[in-house]
């Protein structure tokens, strides 16, 4: 009996294998939704991609498609982990008409499994808020979209907000600032920002290691309690966020002197640690709220047929939500542009849609005509900067919602650059690759 | 020196977090000999079921008596489901199908409750008792202080259960010698059930505690990994050792990690407790309390 | 009938001790490799190679590193994916450091490195055992990844700690397409469980085996209890170092530090449970089964999602998914503690009769 159950198994992952190359309806544009819905990164991954989805669905049934061409999709569960989104990527890779139209993997780990697969197979990879920062240099990754902006950035705009508080950059000399971070490529990522900030503005920067998962904090927390720092920059993940949060209860350090990185800061990060998360601040490239055209528009078209991805409607308009709507509006702009170029209602490559990418420019004004003003940040995408945008909002947790305090901030993208092609530039190295002359780009 | 009577308290303090979660282990571990991967998830099944009982507007004290029900009922079904077919399989094969039932565990709390992250509070706030913060500048959190009581509590009842009740003494002679016990006519099935049930109770117990500072969410299966180091320095069969253990494994870890990370880019909490019971056991290799046979591959 | 081995006869020491006493096995080995080798290679799609072939391929190699310890030597370890760690990373900068190291010879590095920490974490077992052991090879599996995160030198100082493994290159050769991949994961695989199951009929394989089923028996005919145990250790962490150098270089082509995290390493032990405990092929059996599992489980689903045009919400899938690996895991130990590879050895036992049992 178990033999047949093995050999059903094998015969069905036969037909999978094959089935998968077999073509489509044309007037498609497929994107493949990897991403996770179990296990202890859940919340972000089903927010992020329920609102992801829901606006490739409003796009659907309110313009119809881009130029006719629908959106197509397929779920699959990468847990997280590098293995499965490897598996996932393969398996999306060719289907639809044209092949996968992008990848958002969700993941640092998976984006860096990827960077090399998706320039084979010409398929861009979009790693949104995450990912490899020098990938942002172009001409190294041509094929790699650390888009909007980068933790390298973040880190920066981090340094800049708490200047503004301070008065000014001049005040920073002397202060103390506590880095919190989850012990992994995750967490090492703003070290040599930071430090190279503290060389900069003299701020004594200390740099605090949580072992994963983050569930006890006791000692670090008892460290900042002897160090007494003016500031505490929290980058955490998951389950570390809330403790931490509660950890700095019990020792007393006021949480309006704690700033979150954009995977801190989610309503899941704070909800947690209960009323012990009042005035504390977290960044974010996109911000919470439900009164945005745009949402109210996914209401509107998918949630009032039923087809909305979200059971829990009360997540609509959420960080992650909002975040997924923001990936979203990138990959339908990059497709619109694609087509612009390579004939309006059909079908586009990865390759085509990689120009698309690359020339996306959403200025202030186009991101009024989509209903986003001020729900994120225009951004201009060049094949030099692969970034584009690299501006932050602070917001503030009052007990129930998320508050935004400043306007975008704007990373030091004269620090940061450098670095970003010192490190693209050694990666060419090592890999034998040719930086491609931007100049020749069209 | 103050700073260092915080970090030890503090430290001991998260140590009777960590036996809470072992206490679990040991008390099926001593009955069936099964080292129970699945207790992580249990305490993470426990917490979320009460929490989202709570969230829905019960009272109280119905959602911990309808999670109690919904445990034991756990318990009950893994010995009818699990157990009672792989009676006599070596000790890794059980283990092995407690990782299985974890991924169950784990799987059928998200599919029910969702995956969102929910916060508890038990009306004990977690910030540092004022008066001795201020008096002596020496923080320690009410809550673990309450923490503690209730450890206290627990294995005082837990002991009672095990001395005094009919139950209880039938327990122990199935954790001396299963088939003397089912000699005297004991039902070894009716005990494992039990046994699973109670480790159903002390889930919930340690979940609603790690739950008040972790929040109610997947990651409570990680407390899991707290109490293995606990588990091999007290041994997998004492409840006082998984006290004991959880006391010198908690103080100890914090006082490496604030005294000697600094020296080697901290973060050594992840292995230092592990490294702590290893040393431990190469010079006692039954741990602190545990049997003197440990030949049990 | 199919597989009977009257008539067989051995008539030098040399026939009767060959790795495949039995001429049936001979042909089954030979006709898989030739399938494994010349056929698979034009048939498979990219996704075979790439998501299913090559892991299956090197977890299983892992499984076999396991095996040795834990089927063969009776030692329980739950430091599997630090061992890989080491041989990955070490690969990686044995390559990268010594100028023009081959890369097999780099492979080699990776793995005994793995090896020379498998001895040291190994040291416990002279003294404890079982379920202790176990937990304390967990120290091993969180000091190495502490080690690697924190020492820059291993990831060649890169900012996030995350390695991507160099070109392969052998004899002007380069391994690029997953094709090429796949044979060089096959061949290297081939070989070492070749070597394995020549190890296992040797001295040393008797000597692992006889202080699995008693170690104090063994000590008292004279193997020695210290040598032995650490040698296993060696072995096979040696095993699982090759295995975590070919997952870096020929699976995900980059990899940080949390690719091989505690998880990896239950996932390798189920493997070798449910394979088989104590059986070079069970070790491919049970990797083929954890791996391909879940993928498999998921694609049933989006099957019969489509075909009864069901509308389930995909976390209940998912989450469904992860209940049912866990009950099918539960299920097969209950129905065969031993392993899958003890119903090949029931299935044997039927085909030498069969078709006439009686």
């Amino acid at each position: 009996m178990k033999r047949t159950t093995l050999a059903l198994a094998s015969v069905a992952l036969l037909a999978a294998g094959y089935t998968g190359t077999a073509s489509a309806q044309a007037k498609e544009q497929f994107v493949p939704a990897n991403g996770y819905w179990v296990g202890p990164y859940a919340p972000g991954g089903s927010g992020i991609f329920g609102g992801f989805l829901d606006y490739l669905k409003m796009i659907n049934a309110r313009d119809g498609g881009v130029n006719g061409v629908k959106f197509t999709w397929e779920k699959c569960e990468t847990e997280y982990n590098n293995a499965r989104g490897v598996e996932c990527y393969e398996r999306s890779k060719k289907k639809g008409p044209t092949g996968a139209t992008m990848i958002h993997p969700l993941s640092t780990g998976i984006t860096y499994s990827l960077i090399e697969k998706g320039t084979a197979d010409k398929i861009p990879i979009v790693s949104i808020g995450y990912g490899r920062t020098s990938a942002a240099d172009g001409r190294v990754f041509p094929y790699v979209f650390p888009l909007i902006t980068t933790y390298w950035s973040q880190a920066t705009a981090m340094i800049k907000f708490i200047a503004s508080k301070e008065g000014g950059t001049a005040k920073l000399k002397g202060k103390k600032i506590v880095l919190v971070y989850h012990d992994s490529a995750y967490g090492k990522e703003p070290h040599a920002v930071l430090q190279k900030m503290a060389e900069q503005y003299g701020y004594e920067l200390t740099l605090l290691a949580v072992p994963h998962p983050g569930n006890e904090q006791q000692s670090q927390w008892l460290q900042i309690r002897q160090i007494k720092p003016n500031w505490v920059i929290l980058w955490g993940w998951g389950v570390m966020n809330p403790t931490a949060i509660k950890a700095a209860a019990k020792i007393g350090f006021p949480r309006n002197k704690m700033i979150g990185v954009w995977w801190s800061g989610a309503e899941e990060d704070v909800i947690p640690a209960g009323s012990a998360a009042k005035g504390y601040m977290a960044a974010g490239f996109n911000i919470s709220g439900a009164n945005f055209p745009v949402i109210q528009d996914i209401k509107k078209n998918v949630y009032a047929k039923g087809e909305g991805e979200m059971e829990d409607q009360s997540r609509i308009g959420s960080i992650f939500y909002n975040r997924g709507v923001v990936f979203a509006i990138v990959t339908v702009e990059a497709v619109r542009k694609a087509q612009e170029k390579y004939g309006k209602g059909q079908s586009m490559t990865g390759e085509q849609v990689r120009w698309g990418l690359e020339n996306l420019d959403i200025s202030e004004a186009y991101l009024k005509k989509l209903g986003a003003t001020g729900f994120m940040q225009p951004l201009k995408v060049s094949c030099l900067d692969h970034e584009g945008g690299g501006q932050v909002k602070f917001q503030q947790w009052d007990g129930t919602k998320w508050n935004v305090i400043t306007d975008w901030i704007t990373a030091d993208k004269a620090l940061v650059r450098p670095m970003i092609e010192e490190d693209a530039a050694k990666y060419a190295k090592e890999k034998g690759i040719t930086p491609r002359d931007c100049s020749k780009e069209s | 020196m103050t700073f260092f009577i915080e970090v030890l308290a503090g430290g001991l303090l998260a140590g009777v977090m960590y036996s809470l979660v072992a206490l679990g282990f040991v008390l099926i571990y001593k009955a069936s000999g099964v080292f129970n991967f699945a207790q992580g998830a249990m305490v993470f099944l426990a917490a979320l079921t009460f929490v989202s009982l709570l969230e829905m507007g019960w009272n109280f004290w119905l959602a911990l008596l309808v999670t109690l029900v919904v445990m034991v009922g756990v318990g009950v079904l893994t010995e009818r489901i699990v157990l009672r077919p792989l009676v006599n399989q070596p000790p890794i094969t059980l283990f092995m199908a407690t990782i299985g039932l974890t991924f169950v565990l784990e799987g059928l709390s998200q599919m029910v409750w969702g995956s969102q992250p929910h916060g508890l509070e038990l009306g004990i706030a977690d910030v540092p008792m004022e008066w001795l913060s201020e008096k002596w500048n020496i923080n320690i959190s009410k809550f673990d202080l309450f923490a503690a009581a209730v450890a206290g509590v627990l294995v005082a009842s837990l002991a009672v259960f095990f001395q005094k009740t009919r139950i209880g003494r039938a327990l122990r002679a199935v954790a001396d010698d299963h088939q003397a016990a089912l000699a005297v006519g004991i039902s070894l099935q009716h005990i494992w059930a039990i046994v699973w049930a109670v480790a159903g109770f002390v889930a919930l117990v340690a979940g609603m505690m790690w739950g008040v500072r972790n929040g109610v969410q997947y990651a409570l299966t990680f407390t899991a990994l707290k109490a293995l180091p606990v588990l091999i320095l007290g041994g997998f069969e004492s409840v006082p050792g998984a006290i004991i253990g959880g006391l010198i494994i908690g103080a100890s870890e914090k006082v490496a990690e604030v005294y000697l990370g600094p020296y080697v880019g901290g973060g050594i909490e992840s292995w230092f407790a592990y490294v702590i019971a290893l040393v431990f056991l190469l010079v006692r290799p039954q741990g602190l309390f545990g049997e003197k046979i440990i030949d049990r591959v | 009938m199919l597989y009977r081995e009257a008539g067989q006869f051995k008539s030098t020491y040399a026939e009767d001790m060959q790795i495949f006493p039995i001429r049936q096995d001979r042909i089954g080995v030979i006709l898989l490799l030739a399938v494994a080798f010349l056929v698979v290679p034009f048939v498979a799609t990219q996704y075979w190679f790439s998501a299913l072939l090559i892991p299956f391929l090197v977890l299983s190699l892992a499984t076999l590193g396991l095996n040795i310890l834990t089927g063969y030597a009776g030692q329980i370890s739950l430091g599997t994916a630090a061992f890989m760690a080491v041989g990955a990373f070490m690969a990686y900068n044995a390559e990268l450091r010594i100028p023009g190291m081959p890369l097999l010879g780099s492979f080699i590095i990776g793995g005994l490195c793995a090896a020379a920490v498998g001895v040291v974490f190994g040291l416990p077992s002279l003294r404890i055992k079982g379920f202790y052991l176990a937990v304390a090879t967990l120290a091993c599996q969180f000091f190495v990844l502490w080690a690697i995160n924190r020492v820059g030198w291993f990831t060649n100082y890169s900012s996030s700690g995350v390695i991507s493994a160099q070109k392969m290159v052998i004899l002007g050769y380069t391994f690029d397409t997953p094709a090429s991949k796949y044979v060089l994961t096959l061949s290297i695989v081939v070989v070492l469980a070749l070597l394995a199951k020549n190890l296992m009929r040797s001295e040393t394989g008797r000597a692992f085996m006889a202080v699995r089923d008693m170690d104090v028996a063994a000590e008292v005919i004279g193997i020695p209890m210290m040598k032995t145990k650490l040698l296993a250790f060696a072995i096979s962490s040696f095993y699982c170092g090759v295995a975590g150098a070919l997952y870096a270089y020929c699976y995900l082509g980059t990899v940080e530090p949390e690719a091989f995290v505690l998880d990896l390493s239950f996932r390798v032990l189920f493997m070798v449970i449910i394979g088989g405990v104590g059986s070079i092929m069970g070790s491919f059996v049970g990797a083929a089964f954890i791996t391909l599992l879940p993928i498999f489980l998921n694609l049933a689903t989006e099957v019969i999602a489509n075909t009864f045009d069901i509308e389930i919400s995909h976390a209940v899938v998912s989450n469904a998914e992860l209940m049912i690996f866990g009950g099918l895991i539960i299920f097969f130990l209950i129905v065969e503690p031993n392993g899958l590879a003890r119903l090949w050895q029931i299935a044997k036992e039927k085909l030498r009769l069969w078709p006439f049992p009686h």
